[in-house]
């Protein structure tokens, strides 16, 4: 392991990861002129092959001492200001108060929230600090708002939940690629390389999005649908499919349950009715199916647009059946994938930070899963509590009576990332203590009542698993300024004053190391997986039962994961969204990100190039829209739902439905696209539905945004 | 919960009244000998596009009990007489009996020795109908298609995809006088002509002959078709007598407020059967969205739903015949509508925007349907469409 620091003389270069996204790319972290970190590239590693983005390249500009926390922080009393403590104050008083809390309310009152940027090592403890130490089943993270849908969809379909069931580089041999509500020319430019070399392969390439983005102009078909037609689309395509005579009927009677329900709900979306309820043409719906449909493999891949619904586990249950019934799944080159979007949001859903969940992906509630778990925990299985309530369920119940009262929050910024995110920052206000682990002081970090510094990719071990599943490993390069601690040492630190002494290691290795035998025998099975063979192996493929097993690059290739090893079509009808537009509130909203920015901001708008190139957040409408409205490019406008208003100028593009308006997410203030989204969740992913609500635009007369 | 049909607006009702979580158990009486299925597509079952099995509906976990036809309906003692006398109870009741093809005034369609259509007349209305016409096109080498309608044209392209030598003969001015106007019908004329259909507009039939099978349709201006075919498509009727014996009130359809309650406490009616605000609307978009509207209010997911009608809206997609039709079509009834209008010889479109001042009261697009999406939006929304409306025929920026 390399331990050096700015200030120490020059040493050999670390080989890590990206800070950023699910793809996790490979870096290499050196010190330049004026002993600064330097980013160099790592061209050996798979996924990356040594690209970057911007925001990969300008990551080490957060180890500067002026943009983070370097010492904890204390508010004295409410409405006070936050002042700097010493770490042994701040450990007190958040143990007082989780303890107090847990006397006067139940241990359900104190609660967890986490996040997919968490490592592996970090995510595992947070959940076991919760059901080992607070005894609260109210633990929950922020991948709730990211993966829930497809995780749950997965899981349905093929018993089993890794986002890609195949490495990248299979995606330039497949036939035909479907690529839906996703954009990985803005969110994972060193992905896009993929896409162009199917191309280049004659594959076709067929994205569905709303707006034209980059990676939409990349394409041989581009579906622009209504926010929240992603349901429909699937349907219509499987319509089709099934019209044209392209079902692979041996693959559906050999390895496949229920199509035959699956073909009645697709024949209640014929292509007129599909047209009106998504906007897209039926000839492009029957050219986009006679191109998946006739191509020797097929690929679907969602991202969040499709997920982030009130419906968002059928969508993608309906995607999973377009697949399933062209026979293209659990063989090479076809398939259907998530592109994840967190850093660690596949394995930061694995190991025990999500409410129902324990290590390896196991279920709370079964009995053997518990067991096992307990075992490893040496404690009593009965003393595990049963599930707690999904992300926005907790957030929205904080400080009521029969809610949590008493916070600990790590790697997440709900005060910009939630939705209703204006109602959110209310809830997190009316608790009786907040605290919150970040390295930056976060907007969230403001609210609280005791801030903990904590250390960032840089400078600790950990792994990840990244969008294919495969474990991955940051090292640790530059020592962490002075009053700067690991998640891993604040949770050890914690649980001794409330009483619980072992358990806890410091060490990164160690923690995996009890991680893999947690995992041993679940889905997500890291048993295998050790730092040494990570490091030999640029990462391993989970599910890996032993330390002779290779990992698993492509999943299903002779059974699923369900108990008759066969998958499962889903049955599902197009619904409206939550909330559609009216005559109040006209038009679509839709959210996503920009290049160069990263989720809630929280780190990337302290990275100067990268708020230089993204300098905040804007309205995107049509010209026409624009026209109606009378408002010109860069003039501010106001948008309205039934939760909130947001003012940012406006960015005017041919690019978008003229019945759609787009925000970008990552900006607090007025400009905060939160602030209007509609946290109405999905039935059985508790998703909320981030990518659809109906809002009313206008000028914004006096305004200025900000 | 008993509904009464198992067409489109019954199975829709069913399978929403499901999802949205309704009490009840629904029990789908119908009287085709099969469940529900999906009407619309027959068309292209006909042609062998999709399997007769393939195209049933989701019900959503209600029972279907095909074949089994209501004779009777006592809303007092809310009760339902079936065909072999058995009387089954219902609390809540659905009608969704649909609608009849019309037979016209032709003489020789029936059988001269009994009841049914002579050998060789056929209406396109269900799968068993769909099922013995394509027997029989199998050899059939030269058909006759009664009605110029959207069904006729319908059935006409299909049959002429089954290489059968097919001619529309249509009592109107031109083809699909309720959607399209008359330069649209002659742009699809010229397209059904290439395909191998001839029309004949402004004809009436007025006798089928050949006694037991039919072997000619002869015109009112006395010119003689021969063919071994012959598909009635003049029409639909709603299926009201089983209401209208109920003692239940009945216009053309049965009348339904913006509940779509009838008359009768617990009695509801959707679809083809039902008429709401003088309107039968006789279309599967409409009889959905009816559909919707009660399983909201009868399911309790919305007890207050309403139907308050449904935009006039018609669409062909056929792939070599299509064509959208929104709203009012006809300037020349009101001087008050501008018109906008773009027909490509060349390229076989046609397509038109009616204008009121600046407001879109209705369009067609024919043979091009690039720009369907920004028009549908444009005639839902109502807006004022502001000084380009060129957007809405043409792709490309404005």
């Amino acid at each position: 392991m390399t331990l050096t620091s700015p200030t120490a003389a020059p040493a050999p270069p670390t080989d890590t990861h990206c800070p950023y996204c699910s793809l996790q790319c490979g870096m290499r972290l050196g010190v330049g002129e004026g002993t600064k970190a330097e980013v160099l590239e790592r061209p050996d590693f798979p996924v990356n092959r040594g690209a970057l983005c911007g925001k990969g390249r300008s990551a080490p500009a957060l180890l500067a001492r002026d943009v983070r926390l370097t010492g904890p922080l204390l508010r004295d009393r409410p409405g006070g200001p936050l002042r700097a403590a010493g770490w042994p104050e701040a450990l007190d008083r958040v143990a007082d108060g989780l303890a107090q809390t847990r006397e006067q309310h139940g241990p359900d009152a104190v609660g967890v929230f986490g996040g997919g940027g968490l490592t592996n090592e970090k995510a595992y403890l947070l959940g076991k600090f919760a059901r080992v130490v607070l005894r609260t089943a109210n633990i929950d993270y922020n991948g709730r708002f990211c993966m829930s849908s497809a995780a749950a969809a997965h899981r349905k379909a093929f018993g089993l939940d890794r986002g890609l069931p195949f490495p990248l580089d299979d995606i330039p041999r497949t036939g035909c690629l479907i690529l839906v509500g996703g954009n990985p020319a803005e969110t994972m430019p060193p992905a896009v390389r993929y896409f162009r070399e199917l191309r280049e392969n004659g594959g076709r390439l067929i994205v569905v999005d709303p707006r034209r983005t980059r990676t939409a102009e990349l394409a041989d078909l581009h579906l622009q649908p209504r926010p929240g037609g992603d349901l429909a689309l699937a349907l219509g395509l499987l319509h089709l499919v099934i019209a044209d005579g392209l079902v692979d009927k041996d693959f559906v009677a050999e390895r496949t349950t229920g199509f035959e329900a699956a073909r009645e709900a697709a024949m209640a979306h014929w292509p007129d009715r599909v047209e009106r309820i998504t906007g897209v043409p039926a000839h492009q719906l029957r050219e986009a199916a006679r191109l998946f449909g006739t191509a020797a493999t097929g690929m679907v891949l969602t991202a969040r647009g499709p997920e982030q619904q009130s419906k968002g586990t059928d969508t993608v249950g309906a995607w999973i059946d377009l697949c399933l019934a062209t026979g293209n799944s659990g063989r090479p080159y076809a398939g259907y994938g998530c592109l994840t979007g967190q850093g660690n949001g596949q394995g930061g859903r694995e190991h025990g930070q999500k409410a129902d969940q324990l290590p390896g992906y196991r279920s709370i509630e079964d009995p053997a899963a518990r067991a096992h778990v307990a075992g490893v925990w040496g404690v009593q299985a009965e003393s595990i509590p049963g599930p707690g309530k999904s992300a926005y369920e907790l957030l929205d119940d904080l400080g009521r009576p029969d809610g949590v009262r008493a916070l600990l929050l790590a790697g997440s910024n709900p005060a910009v990332s939630a939705p209703n995110a204006g109602h959110v920052t209310e809830r997190l206000r009316a608790l009786d203590l907040l605290v919150v682990a970040d390295l930056v002081l976060s907007e969230t970090a403001r609210l609280a009542d005791v801030v903990l510094p904590v250390t960032q990719w840089a400078e600790e071990d950990g792994t990840t698993t990244n969008l294919e599943g495969r474990v991955i490993l940051r090292r640790r390069a530059f020592d962490p300024p002075e009053g700067v601690r690991s998640e891993l040492w604040v949770l050890r630190e914690l649980a001794a004053r409330l009483g619980v002494a072992t358990g806890f290691p410091v060490d990164a290795e160690e923690a995996f190391d009890e991680l893999r035998r947690a995992s041993a025998g679940g889905d997500a099975d890291y048993a295998g997986i050790s730092y040494r063979r990570i490091a030999a192996e640029d990462g391993v493929f989970w599910p890996c039962p032993a330390e002779d097993h290779p990992g698993t690059r492509r999943l299903f290739l002779d059974r699923y994961a369900t108990p008759d090893g066969r998958a499962r079509f889903a049955a599902v009808t197009h619904r409206p969204a939550g909330e559609e537009p009216d005559e109040a509130y006209p038009l679509y909203l839709t959210t996503g990100r920009v290049l160069a920015q990263y989720q809630s901001g929280a780190q990337t708008r302290r990275v100067a190039e990268l708020t230089e190139a993204a300098p905040g957040p804007f309205v995107e409408l049509h010209p026409r829209l624009a026209e109606r409205l009378g408002v010109a490019d860069g003039e501010p406008v106001a948008v309205t739902s039934r939760r909130g208003r947001a003012v940012a100028p406006a960015r005017i593009t041919g690019a978008i439905r003229a019945d759609t308006v787009f925000m970008p997410f990552h900006w607090p203030g007025a400009g905060r696209a939160n602030s209007l989204t509609n946290p109405a969740l999905d039935p059985v992913s508790r998703m909320p539905e981030f990518k659809v609500c109906a809002v009313r635009v206008e000028r914004a007369e006096q305004e200025v945004a900000p | 919960m008993a509904v009464v049909g198992g067409g489109m607006a019954g199975a829709r009702f069913a399978e929403r009244y499901g999802a949205l979580g309704g009490p009840g158990t629904v029990t789908v009486y119908g009287a085709e000998p099969r469940a529900p299925y999906n009407r619309v597509l027959l068309a292209d079952v006909l042609t062998g596009r999709y399997d007769a099995e393939s195209i049933a509906l989701p019900l959503g976990g209600a029972e279907a009990r095909p074949g089994c036809e209501v004779m009777a309906l006592d809303p007092a003692a809310r009760t339902l007489a079936l065909a072999d006398g058995t009387v089954e109870p219902w609390d809540e009741l659905v009608l969704a009996t649909g609608s009849n093809p019309v037979l016209p005034p032709v003489r020789g369609l029936r059988r001269p020795d009994g009841p049914g259509l002579a050998e060789g007349v056929h209406t396109l209305r269900t799968l068993e109908d769909c099922g013995r016409l394509a027997e029989e096109a199998v050899t059939a080498k030269r058909a006759v298609v009664i009605g110029g309608g959207v069904l006729g044209v319908s059935a006409a392209r299909a049959l002429a995809a089954l290489g059968v030598r097919t001619e529309i003969v249509h009592q109107g001015t031109h083809l699909i006088e309720r959607q399209l106007d008359g330069e649209a019908a002659e742009v699809l004329r010229e397209r059904l002509l290439a395909l191998g259909v001839e029309t004949y507009a402004r004809n009436r039939a007025r006798a089928v002959h050949g006694g037991d099978r039919a072997d000619a349709v002869e015109l009112a201006n006395g010119y003689r078709l021969d063919c071994d075919l012959v598909v009635l498509a003049c029409g639909t009727r709603p299926r009201t007598a089983l209401a209208y014996g109920a003692g239940l009130p009945v216009g053309t359809g049965i009348l339904v407020d913006d509940r779509l309650a009838t008359a009768g406490p617990h009695v509801s009616a959707i679809g083809d059967c039902a008429e709401h605000r003088g309107t039968v609307h006789g279309l599967a978009g409409p009889a959905w969205e009816q559909a919707d509207a009660l399983a909201r209010r009868l399911s309790g997911a919305d007890p207050d739903a309403r139907y308050t009608g449904s935009l006039q809206r018609a669409r062909l997609s056929t792939g070599d015949l299509e064509y959208a039709a929104f709203g009012a079509v006809d300037e020349t009834l009101d001087p008050g509508l501008d018109v906008l209008r773009i027909a490509d010889a060349t390229r076989g479109s046609y397509k038109k925007l009616v204008l009121r001042g600046t407001r879109l009261v209705g369009a067609i697009l024919l043979g091009d349907l690039a720009t369907v999406d920004a028009l549908a939006g444009a005639f839902e929304s109502k807006e004022p469409l502001g000084g380009h409306p060129l957007h809405l025929l043409t792709r490309g920026e404005s």
